[in-house]
C-alpha cells in the first residue's frame, strides 16, 4: 500500500510541463506582443560616444516629423527624469553618482540616452530619431580598469576619485599565517574574468497605461522582477504605491539581465502617466548590447599558499571589478556575492579578500547567471590546478587532500559561511565513474608520447556555491536595501480546486509545474487541479521574485509552509464533520481520517465546498480555506558538483572541441529531476560560452565592438554536444523540503572546468594559462608564447 | 529594426530591373535574396531610395548544361544550387562550399549570385569562382558584358557591377571528377569564416595534375593561391602537400580583426589549405 | 503601399503593406500572428522562422510585399486547435524548451529539417539547427526532442 501511495507522489517525478502547451502552440504573451489604443511608441536617441560633453539638444527637427507626439531631453522631462536607483551601497562610503533616465550634461558610455521621441506607431518613432540634433563634445575614454585606477586618469564621475566605487575589505591574517611555513609554496595568478552579455532570447519590452481617470497604473515589462520592481519604481517615481502595478508576462529568459530596474522602464511609466496614454518600448537586440547591463569583468589577483606535501595555508584575492559608468540595482554587491566563494570547498587557515570598484565609460555589469560566484569559481579552480602542478601533484588528488570530508559537515568556512551539508567525495567518485578518468588519461599520455598534433586535456572543476538568496538579516548586515524572504498564499476553491499564489517570478524555470507538484503532494490534489499565480503584483502582491537560484530553495519553503497551514485550516472544519477531536485525525492522500477508523474519512475538496457554504461550520471557524506564509530562509543552501571536461585541442591551429562532458551535481532534493536536468544543461552552455566563444569587447574609444549577435558569438547546437549529467542528493538541512538550488550550477562550475581541461591538454608544451574566451586564436598565442619562453 | 522608407519595384524581366535601375539613380539598391540586404536595412546601415526586387525574374533562376560549363542563374538560391545534380557532379567544390554557407534558412531563401555580388571577403563562394575560373554575365543600360572573376571582384564589397547594373547568372566551367574539399574555419557555426580554404584537384595516377585552390577572408576580395596550385603538380605525398601549402599566404593581405589578427589568418592559411588538399586528393 | 495577397496558416490574406514593413512584422501586427517572434537584428537567432511555400525562412529577412502570392506556416498554423504537431508533442515530452521564447523558430526549423531528412544523425540535427539560439536549454533536450518527433513521424533509428 505504502509502495502505491509512494508511487502516486509527484514530487520527485519528472513531470511535464504545464507551461509548454501555450509555448509550443505559440499562445503566447510577450510584452511586445501587447497592443492596446492610443498606444504611443518610444524610440530613443543613444549616445554613440562613450564619453562626451553634450553641448547641444535640439528636438524640433524630430518634433516637426509625421505622427510624433513629443519628444524629451533631459532638461524638458524635468521633474519626471527619475534616477536609476542602486539599492546596494556596499560600504558606508560607496561613491553612488546619479543616474537619470536621460543624461543632460555627459553622455558616460555608448548607448547612454540623450532623448526621446514618442510616435503613434513605432516606425514614426524610430524615423523620427535621426532628426533629433545633438552636438557633442568629446571627453577621452576610460575603458581599461588598470588605467581608469592610476594617478590622473580622465574621471568618468567628478566625484569618484580614481575612478574608484567603494574598497571592499574581509578577512585578513594572510602574510601572518604564511609567515608560520617557512617552506611555504606559493602560486600567484592574475586571471581575467571576461565581460558578458546576458542575450537572453526576448529582447525586452515595456508598455505602460494608466487605467481610465483613475491614478491607478499598470506596468507590463519583461522583467524577472516585477515585486521589487514596483517598490523601486514607487520609491524613484514618486507614483504611490497601491495605484501602481506592475505585470511581468511571459518572459523570454533573464539569465540576471531582468534583475533590474531600467531606466526605460522609468521613462515608459512617467511618460504614460504626463500624458495620459499607453506608452510602450521594445528593444531592438543592438540596443539591447549596449542598453542591457553587462556581467562579470573582473580581474583576479589571487594568491594560493601550500605546504610542500600539499595542504593550503592561505589565500590571498585582490579584485578590480568592472562598475561601468553607472551603479545599477546590485552594481556594486555582485563581487561580493563571490567573496565568499573564494575558498569554495577547501580547509585553509587564512583568508583575504579585497575588492575595488571601479568606473569606466562602458556599460554597467550587473546581474548575470551565477552573479560573483562564477567569477570566484573559476579564479579558485583554475589557481587549484596551478598549485597542483606546481606541487607536481594529480589536481584531482590534490582536491580531495583538502576539501571538506562529508563527515566533517556542518563547517563553517574560512571566509565565515557555514555549510550545513555535503559529500564531494560521493559526487566526485560518480562524475569520475561516468567520464572514464582513468582511461581518458591514459589516452592523454598517449597523445603526448605520440606527438600527436591534437592534445588532450581533462578539465577538473569541483565547486560549491551559495544559493537562496537570502536570509534577511545576513543581506542587512551586508547594506544590501532589501530582505530575502519569499511568500506563498494558497487557497481552496469552492470546488476542490487549488490557487497557489506566489512571489517568484518564473521566466522559463517551469515554477507552474514544480509549485504545483509540492503543493498537489502536501495537499493530496492533483498537480492538474492546482493553477499558479504568479508575476503580478495585482494578483501576488507579496514576493521578491526569481534569481539567484532562491525560487525554490526559499520559495519552495514558502509553499511548504503554506500548504501545511491550509491543512491546519481545514482540520476543525474536519473533525466538526467526522465528529471527532482535532487531534484525533490524521491527513494523508487529500483526505482527513479518523485514527483507527478508515472508514470516518473525509477529503480537503469536501472540505472546501463545506467552507464555502458555510452552512455547518464549527463555532469560530471563518467560511473559507486557505494558507499563507512568508519564510525568512535559515541560512543559505549549498549546492555542489564535481564537472569533468575532456577537451581536444588542435594545437596546429588552437581549435578546441569540447568531447565529452560530464557532471554530477548534488542539488538536495528534487522536486522535478527533468527540469533540473534542464536546468544544469543551459547553465553548462553559458558557462561553456564563456570559456570558449563569449566576451564582449571594447576599443580604445569605448566602442562596444561586439554590438550584435553576429560578432557576440553565442553557441548553437552545433558548437556543443550533448552532456552527461547525474546527481547525488544529499539533502540540504536548513531547508525545509532539503532542496537547495539548481539555477546556476552549471554556469558556476563549467567555465573552470573547459579552461582547465585546454591548459592540461597544453601543460606539457609549457602553457600555464588561456586567456577567455579560449578562441583558436588565444590558444594558439598561449601555444606560441610559451614556445617562445622555452626557446 | 524597422528599415528606413523605400519605394520598391518587382520587374519580370532584366531589362526591365535595369530601367529601373537607372530610373531610381544611385539610391537604388537590388534585392535578391536578401539575406546580405535586409540586415543592412533593418541596422538603417544603408537607406536606398528604391529596392529593385530581382526574385520573379526568370532567367535568373535556372541551372543549366553549357557543353563544358554550368551556368547558374544569378537568383538561383544557396540550397538549389547545392543540392543540383549537375553542380554535385560537374562544380563538386562549388557544392560543398555552397553547403557551408550561413544556414537552412538562409540558404533557402540567400542566392549564389547575391553573395557573389555583395562580395564579403569571408564570403564562402567567390574564392571558388576565382580558383575555378567562373566569369560573370552582367546587364546594364548598354547590354550584357561578361567579366572574368579575375576581374568581378574589386574590393572589399566592391565588385565589377555598377549601380545601374545587374548580375544576370555566373558560368563556372566544368571540373568533372576533380577531388574537392572546403576547410571553413570559424569560431562558432554561425560565424563568419576566419579563413576558409576551398581547394580542387584533378588526380592523375596518385599524383596532383592540377589544382585550384581559393581563400576566404584572406585580402579584401577572394585570392587564388597560385603559389600553391603551381606547387603542387606532381605532389603524390602529404610531404610534398605540407611544402606546397607553405606558399599559401604568398600575395595575401589579411585584415585584423576582433575574430583573428592577420599574422594568425596567414598561419591558418597554410595549415588549411595543407588538411584541404590533402582531403580533396584523398591522400 | 503595395497590395499582396498572402495565405498564412490557411487563410486568405490581402492587405496594402509598406515596401519596408518586414514579414515578420505585418504577420505580428497586422494579422496578430503574434507566436512568431522577434529576437535580433542580424539574422542570427532564427526565432521569426516560419515555412514560406514549405521551406524554412526567417521572416525578418523577407519583406511582406515579397511574399505576395505565396503560402505561409507559422508556429500557430502547425496544428489544428488543440492537437500537437509531433513536433511540438515531442519539445514537450523531451523539455525541449524552457522559457519558450526560441521555441517556435527553432520547432519550425526541426520541421523543415525533418521534412528533408526523416532520419538525422545527432550531427545532422545539430548542424540543421544552427541558424536557431536558444539561451536556456543548451540543445541538448532540443536535439533530443527531435529525434523523438523523428521517431514519432516514422523515421528509424
Amino acid at each position: 500500500m505504502t509502495e502505491m501511495l509512494e508511487s502516486t507522489k509527484a514530487i520527485g517525478r519528472p513531470l511535464r510541463r504545464k507551461e509548454d502547451a501555450k509555448l509550443l502552440h505559440g499562445r503566447t504573451n510577450w510584452t511586445d506582443n501587447i497592443q492596446l489604443p492610443g498606444t504611443l511608441h518610444m524610440a530613443l536617441v543613444r549616445s554613440p560616444m562613450a564619453h562626451a560633453r553634450i553641448t547641444k539638444v535640439d528636438l524640433s527637427g524630430a518634433l516637426a516629423r509625421p505622427n510624433v507626439v513629443a519628444a524629451y531631453d533631459a532638461a524638458s522631462l524635468g521633474d519626471l527624469n527619475s534616477g536609476v536607483p542602486c539599492v546596494w551601497p556596499v560600504t558606508d562610503d560607496t561613491v553612488m553618482p546619479p543616474f537619470p533616465a536621460l543624461t543632460g550634461d555627459k553622455v558616460r558610455q555608448v548607448g547612454d540616452v540623450v532623448a526621446l521621441v514618442l510616435a503613434t506607431d513605432a516606425a514614426s518613432a524610430e524615423d523620427a530619431i535621426s532628426f533629433v540634433d545633438v552636438e557633442y563634445e568629446p571627453l577621452p575614454a576610460v575603458v581599461n580598469m588598470v588605467d581608469a585606477i592610476s594617478p590622473g586618469s580622465e574621471l568618468v564621475h567628478d566625484m569618484a576619485a580614481n575612478n574608484t566605487s567603494y574598497v571592499y575589505n574581509l578577512g585578513g591574517g594572510y602574510a601572518d599565517e604564511v609567515a608560520k611555513h617557512p617552506d611555504a609554496v606559493i602560486v600567484k595568478r592574475r586571471f581575467v574574468n571576461q565581460r558578458l552579455i546576458p542575450a537572453f532570447m526576448e529582447p525586452r519590452a515595456v508598455i505602460a497605461a494608466p487605467m481610465g481617470m483613475s491614478d491607478e497604473i499598470t506596468i507590463w515589462t519583461s522583467t524577472q522582477i516585477p515585486h521589487v520592481l514596483r517598490v523601486l519604481l514607487t520609491l524613484v517615481t514618486g507614483i504611490p504605491e497601491q495605484n501602481l502595478r506592475v505585470v511581468a508576462p511571459d518572459v523570454g529568459g533573464g539569465f540576471g539581465g531582468k534583475l533590474q530596474c531600467y531606466r526605460e522602464e522609468i521613462l515608459v511609466i512617467q511618460l504614460a502617466k504626463k500624458l495620459g496614454r499607453p506608452v510602450k518600448w521594445t528593444e531592438t537586440r543592438s540596443e539591447d548590447m549596449v542598453a542591457t547591463h553587462h556581467g562579470r569583468d573582473q580581474i583576479q589577483d589571487i594568491e594560493l599558499a601550500c605546504t610542500p606535501d600539499g595542504k593550503m595555508i592561505g589565500l590571498k584575492v585582490d579584485l578590480l571589478a568592472n562598475m561601468g559608468a553607472y551603479l545599477q540595482i546590485i552594481t556594486p554587491g555582485i563581487p561580493l556575492l563571490g567573496m565568499f566563494m573564494y575558498p569554495a570547498i577547501y580547509k585553509m587557515g587564512a583568508y583575504q579578500f579585497q575588492c575595488t570598484g571601479v568606473f569606466t565609460n562602458t556599460t554597467p555589469t550587473d546581474a548575470y547567471r551565477g552573479a560573483g560566484r562564477p567569477e570566484a569559481t573559476f579564479a579558485i579552480e583554475r589557481i587549484v590546478d596551478e598549485m597542483a602542478a606546481e606541487l607536481g601533484m594529480e589536481p584531482m588528488e590534490f582536491r580531495t587532500k583538502n576539501w571538506i570530508q562529508h563527515h566533517e559537515f556542518p563547517y563553517t568556512t574560512v571566509a565565515g559561511l557555514t555549510y550545513d551539508t555535503g559529500n564531494y567525495e560521493a559526487a566526485t567518485a560518480k562524475a569520475m565513474d561516468m567520464f572514464g578518468y582513468k582511461a581518458l588519461r591514459a589516452e592523454q599520455e598517449a597523445r603526448r608520447a605520440s606527438g600527436d598534433p591534437i592534445q588532450l586535456g581533462i578539465g577538473i572543476s569541483t565547486f560549491t556555491e551559495m544559493c537562496g538568496l537570502a536570509p534577511s538579516r545576513t543581506l542587512g548586515a551586508l547594506k544590501y536595501a532589501a530582505g530575502g524572504w519569499e511568500h506563498c498564499t494558497i487557497r481552496l476553491l469552492p470546488t476542490g480546486k487549488v490557487e497557489l499564489v506566489t512571489g517568484t517570478s518564473p521566466h522559463g524555470q517551469g515554477h507552474e509545474t514544480a509549485w504545483s507538484q509540492i503543493a498537489g503532494d502536501i495537499l493530496g490534489i492533483p498537480v492538474e487541479d492546482i493553477d499558479v499565480i504568479h508575476s503580478d503584483t495585482g494578483r501576488s502582491p507579496y514576493g521578491m521574485d526569481t534569481y539567484g537560484s532562491r525560487s525554490l530553495a526559499v520559495g519552495g519553503q514558502a509553499i511548504k509552509k503554506a500548504a501545511d497551514r491550509v491543512i491546519e485550516n481545514a482540520r476543525p472544519i474536519a473533525a466538526h464533520q467526522l465528529e471527532c477531536a482535532a487531534d484525533d485525525l490524521e491527513f494523508a492522500n487529500g483526505a482527513f481520517t479518523v485514527k483507527g477508523d478508515p472508514e470516518k474519512t473525509v477529503t480537503l475538496g469536501a472540505l472546501a465546498w463545506a467552507a464555502f457554504s458555510a452552512h455547518n461550520l464549527p463555532d469560530g471557524v471563518e467560511p473559507m480555506i486557505s494558507g499563507e506564509a512568508t519564510v525568512d530562509p535559515e541560512d543559505f543552501s549549498y549546492p555542489h558538483g564535481t564537472h569533468l571536461a575532456a577537451m581536444e585541442v588542435d594545437t596546429e591551429t588552437g581549435k578546441v572541441r569540447l568531447r565529452k562532458y560530464v557532471c554530477v551535481d548534488d542539488v538536495g532534493n528534487q522536486i522535478n529531476p527533468m527540469i533540473v536536468e534542464g536546468q544544469v544543461h543551459g547553465g553548462l552552455a553559458q558557462g561553456i560560452g564563456q570559456a570558449l566563444y563569449e566576451g564582449a569587447e571594447y576599443d580604445s574609444d569605448g566602442n562596444l565592438l561586439t554590438a550584435s549577435l553576429a560578432d557576440y558569438l553565442i553557441p548553437s547546437a552545433a558548437d556543443l554536444p550533448s552532456f552527461e549529467t547525474g546527481t547525488t542528493v544529499t539533502p540540504s538541512t536548513t531547508h525545509s523540503l532539503g532542496t537547495k538550488g539548481v539555477g546556476e550550477a552549471g554556469a558556476i562550475a563549467s567555465t573552470p572546468a573547459i579552461i582547465n581541461g585546454i591548459v592540461d591538454a597544453l601543460r606539457p608544451m609549457g602553457v600555464t594559462d588561456v586567456l577567455m574566451p579560449a578562441s583558436p586564436q588565444n590558444v594558439w598565442r598561449a601555444i606560441q608564447a610559451a614556445k617562445g619562453a622555452q626557446a | 529594426m524597422i528599415p528606413g522608407k523605400f519605394d520598391y519595384v518587382r520587374p519580370s524581366t532584366v531589362d526591365e530591373a535595369v530601367a529601373a535601375l537607372v530610373a531610381g539613380g544611385d539610391d537604388a539598391k537590388v534585392l535578391g535574396g536578401g539575406q546580405s540586404l535586409m540586415p543592412v536595412l533593418r541596422l538603417r546601415m544603408g537607406e536606398p531610395s528604391v529596392i529593385v526586387d530581382t526574385t520573379r525574374i526568370d532567367e535568373m533562376k535556372g541551372i543549366t548544361d553549357a557543353g563544358d560549363a554550368v551556368v547558374i542563374g544569378a537568383g538561383v538560391t544557396h540550397d538549389d544550387v547545392a543540392k543540383n545534380a549537375l553542380v554535385r557532379e560537374h562544380l563538386a567544390l562549388l557544392a560543398m562550399t555552397t553547403e557551408h554557407v550561413a544556414d537552412r534558412q538562409i540558404r533557402h531563401r540567400g542566392t549564389m549570385g547575391g553573395a557573389m555580388a555583395h562580395a564579403d571577403p569571408a564570403g564562402d563562394q567567390p574564392p571558388v569562382a576565382l580558383a575555378m575560373g567562373a566569369s560573370f554575365t552582367i546587364a546594364g543600360p548598354s547590354g550584357r558584358r561578361t567579366v572574368s572573376a579575375a576581374d568581378f571582384f574589386v574590393d572589399y564589397f566592391t565588385t565589377a557591377v555598377g549601380p545601374d547594373e545587374v548580375l544576370v547568372n555566373v558560368t563556372f566551367p566544368k571540373h568533372t571528377g576533380w577531388g574537392a574539399h572546403y576547410e571553413k574555419f570559424n569560431r562558432t557555426a554561425q560565424a563568419w569564416a576566419i579563413v576558409g580554404v576551398a581547394a580542387t584537384v584533378r588526380m592523375d595516377g596518385g599524383s596532383i595534375a592540377e589544382a585550384r585552390i581559393g581563400l576566404t577572408n584572406m585580402g579584401p576580395g577572394p585570392v587564388r593561391a597560385s603559389g600553391v596550385e603551381a606547387a603542387l603538380v606532381g605532389a603524390s605525398t602529404l610531404e610534398a602537400i605540407a611544402a606546397a601549402a607553405e606558399h599559401a599566404a604568398e600575395g595575401t593581405s589579411p585584415n585584423s580583426d576582433i575574430h583573428a589578427e592577420a599574422e594568425y589568418r596567414e598561419h591558418l592559411a597554410r595549415v588549411l589549405t595543407r588538411r584541404a588538399v590533402a582531403q580533396a586528393a584523398g591522400l | 503601399m503595395h497590395h499582396i495577397s498572402v495565405t498564412v496558416d490557411g487563410t486568405r490574406y490581402e492587405a496594402d503593406v509598406e515596401p519596408r514593413t518586414l514579414l515578420v512584422h505585418w504577420l505580428r501586427e497586422g494579422l496578430g500572428k503574434v507566436g512568431t517572434v522577434v529576437g535580433c537584428d542580424t539574422s542570427n537567432c532564427g526565432a521569426c522562422t516560419v515555412l514560406l511555400d514549405g521551406s524554412s525562412v526567417k521572416s525578418c529577412s523577407v519583406l511582406a510585399v515579397q511574399a505576395d502570392g505565396s503560402e505561409i506556416t507559422t508556429i500557430q498554423g502547425l496544428s489544428a486547435g488543440d492537437d500537437w504537431h509531433p513536433v511540438q508533442a515531442a519539445f514537450k515530452e523531451c523539455h525541449g524548451l524552457q522559457c519558450g521564447y526560441c521555441t517556435p523558430g527553432m520547432v519550425m526549423s526541426a520541421v523543415d529539417l525533418l521534412a528533408e531528412n526523416p532520419n538525422p544523425t545527432e550531427d545532422e540535427i545539430r548542424d540543421g539547427l544552427h541558424g536557431n539560439l536558444c539561451r536556456c536549454t543548451g540543445y541538448h533536450n532540443i536535439v533530443k526532442s527531435v529525434q523523438y518527433a523523428a521517431d514519432l513521424m516514422g523515421g528509424t533509428k
